[in-house]
């Protein structure tokens, strides 16, 4: 449904961003029916670093992130990884390989026991045994604060904190260098968060892993951004460093860092 | 009134173009299921436990049904026979009945109600929960992973499921015609046999792989594309059913006049 006449940016064919950039938006684009829910996003995720995501639900944080690994195509704009450009095309396995992503809802197999959802990228590699993958899983799941014993249960047994590390201990398990967490922290006790935070913390500053988290919870923002952009209105309102973030005069973050019902952002949507 | 009468010619119109539509979507869904089939990588483990769950599950409900069915039949065709002095048909028309046509089509049905709407359900679940987008960002085909692996499975365990039904149809009517239509034992398990032919059974196991296919493909197209939430899921659940049930009973009739006319 995209119209030609507004977005044509092959007509405007622009530079490959810097390559110090690991994923660039460019003027992306997404509507659902007669609901824009993205209308102009620009947003770069520098290598190695950890941008976060902040905005009010339902504004399309979770939209964003899957039109960049490709779970939906975004009507007009570009999309870039690593200095390739990937909007409207399929993503072939050798980049899925380098990206990790956790959903929001967790999305864990429920026909599958805890450990061969977390090694489940794993198994395709047909010269690991299903040994070693869930003594790979095992490892990853008490990474993320769960026990052993916790690898041969079904999704369905789990509390949904639970889950959530699941799904975490499933998107870092074949150690990715682009790492997707929507929402990592939500509905996790404020110990577990910080077991999550500081694990995202090192992936990116041990591993060098790029992640791109989307969170609603300002200690887990302070604890693992080293960028924050915030997203309203479908647009980028405001992006900066971390250390900013209380000191900028943007209304729409002033707002939502202080937690205030009163201001840009109207508490009904 | 005219608006009255193109309002019935719009809606006649609306369901003939989603009937095609309908139909073109399902065919590009079986071709890629079926291209799937042959190219790695493969899902053995997936095949069978599919297999386990659609056919050795199945047993129970296929074999009651057949049960009965045989039962009901050799009193009918009693009644029907003693008219015009042809009891001594029973046995006969019994094996040809259950292998040729009740066999298969029943067994067809009852699997597609145990069978489509839980695949459906199940694939929509996973829809709805994003499992089909985490399988995606996980470098598999879901229609490879999910939907290949059932309908390969269904499409083998339908003529076993039905071979078991034959059986057991059959066995239904001899307890029937022996115990309670007092024929002989070894008199009716002759005319039983007299007049079979090889080609009743194969033809209804051919039926029964092909309802096999429909019965899983239904259950995953009507899950694949399910809507969102759990009505979602509901309206998959039924489609999946009634679109399963309605192309058995319609390639039953496609498939008998070709075995008829070979
Ligand atoms: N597949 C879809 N079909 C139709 N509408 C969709 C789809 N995915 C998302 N939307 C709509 O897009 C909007 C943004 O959704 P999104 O999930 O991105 O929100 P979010 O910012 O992640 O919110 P939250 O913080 O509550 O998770 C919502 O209004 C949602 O209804
Ligand atoms: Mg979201």
């Amino acid at each position: 449904m995209r119209d030609e006449a507004q977005h044509s940016p092959t007509a405007t064919a622009r530079p490959a961003p810097d390559p110090s950039v690991m994923i660039a938006m460019r003027n992306v684009a997404k509507s659902f029916g007669p609901k824009n829910v993205l209308v102009d996003v620009s947003l770069e995720a520098p290598r190695g670093q950890s941008v976060v995501i902040i905005g009010g639900s339902g504004t399309g944080k979770s939209v964003t992130i899957k039109s960049i690994i490709g779970l939906l195509e975004p009507d007009a704009g570009e999309i870039w990884v690593d200095g390739v450009r990937v909007d409207r095309r399929k993503r072939g396995d050798a980049l899925l390989a380098r990206f990790g992503m956790l959903f929001q809802g967790g999305a864990l197999f429920d026909s599958l026991p805890v450990w061969e959802n977390v090694a489940f990228r794993l198994r395709q590699d047909k010269t690991k045994t299903a040994a070693d993958c869930k003594e790979i899983a095992v490892e990853k799941l008490r990474r993320v604060g769960l026990k052993p014993e916790t690898a041969d249960l079904f999704p369905a047994e789990l509390s949904g904190g639970m889950q959530k590390r699941v799904g975490v201990a499933r998107a870092i398990a074949a150690d990715p260098e682009i790492i997707f967490f929507d929402e990592p922290t939500t509905g996790l006790d404020p110990i577990m968060s910080g077991v999550i935070n500081e694990l995202i913390r090192e992936l990116v500053v041990e591993i060098g892993a790029t992640a791109m988290t989307i969170t609603h919870d300002m200690s887990s923002v302070r604890a693992i951004a080293d960028r924050v952009a915030m997203l309203h209105e479908g647009v980028i309102q405001w992006e900066g460093p971390v250390s900013e973030i209380d000191s900028t005069l943007n209304p729409y973050v002033r707002q939502f860092v202080q937690g205030l019902a009163e201001g840009p952002i109207e508490a009904v949507r | 009134m005219i608006s009255l009468v193109l309002g019935i010619f719009a809606g006649i119109g609306a369901t003939i173009l989603g009937l095609a539509r309908f139909t073109g979507h399902a065919f590009v869904f079986a071709g890629s299921a079926v291209s799937h089939i042959f190219r790695p990588p493969f899902f053995p483990g997936e095949v069978l436990r599919q297999f386990m769950k659609i056919g050795y599950y199945s047993l129970p409900v296929v074999g009651m049904t057949a049960l009965f069915t045989g039962a009901v039949l050799a009193l009918q065709i009693y009644i029907g026979g003693s008219r015009f002095n042809a009891e001594s048909a029973v046995a006969s028309i019994v094996a040809i009945g259950i292998t040729r046509e009740l066999g298969p089509v029943l067994a067809g049905l009852m699997v597609a109600g145990r069978v489509s709407s839980a695949i459906a359900a199940e694939i929509a679940t996973m829809r709805v929960t994003e499992q089909i987008d985490a399988l995606v960002t996980l470098s598999t085909n879901p229609i490879k992973y999910l939907v290949t692996p059932r309908v390969v499975a269904a499409t083998l365990a339908l003529p076993l499921l039905v071979a078991v039904a034959d059986s057991i149809g059959i066995l239904g009517g001899f307890l029937i015609g022996v115990e309670r239509l007092d024929f002989n034992a070894a008199t009716y398990i002759r005319n039983t046999t007299e007049f079979l032919q090889l080609a009743d059974i194969t033809s209804g196991l051919w039926k029964a792989a092909v309802f096999g296919f429909i019965i899983a493909l239904m259950g995953c197209y009507h899950g694949y594309y399910s809507g969102r939430g759990a009505q979602g899921v509901g309206r998959a659940t039924t489609n999946a059913v009634v679109s399963a049930s309605i192309l058995i009973l319609a390639s039953n009739y496609v498939l008998t006049e070709l075995f008829f006319s070979a």
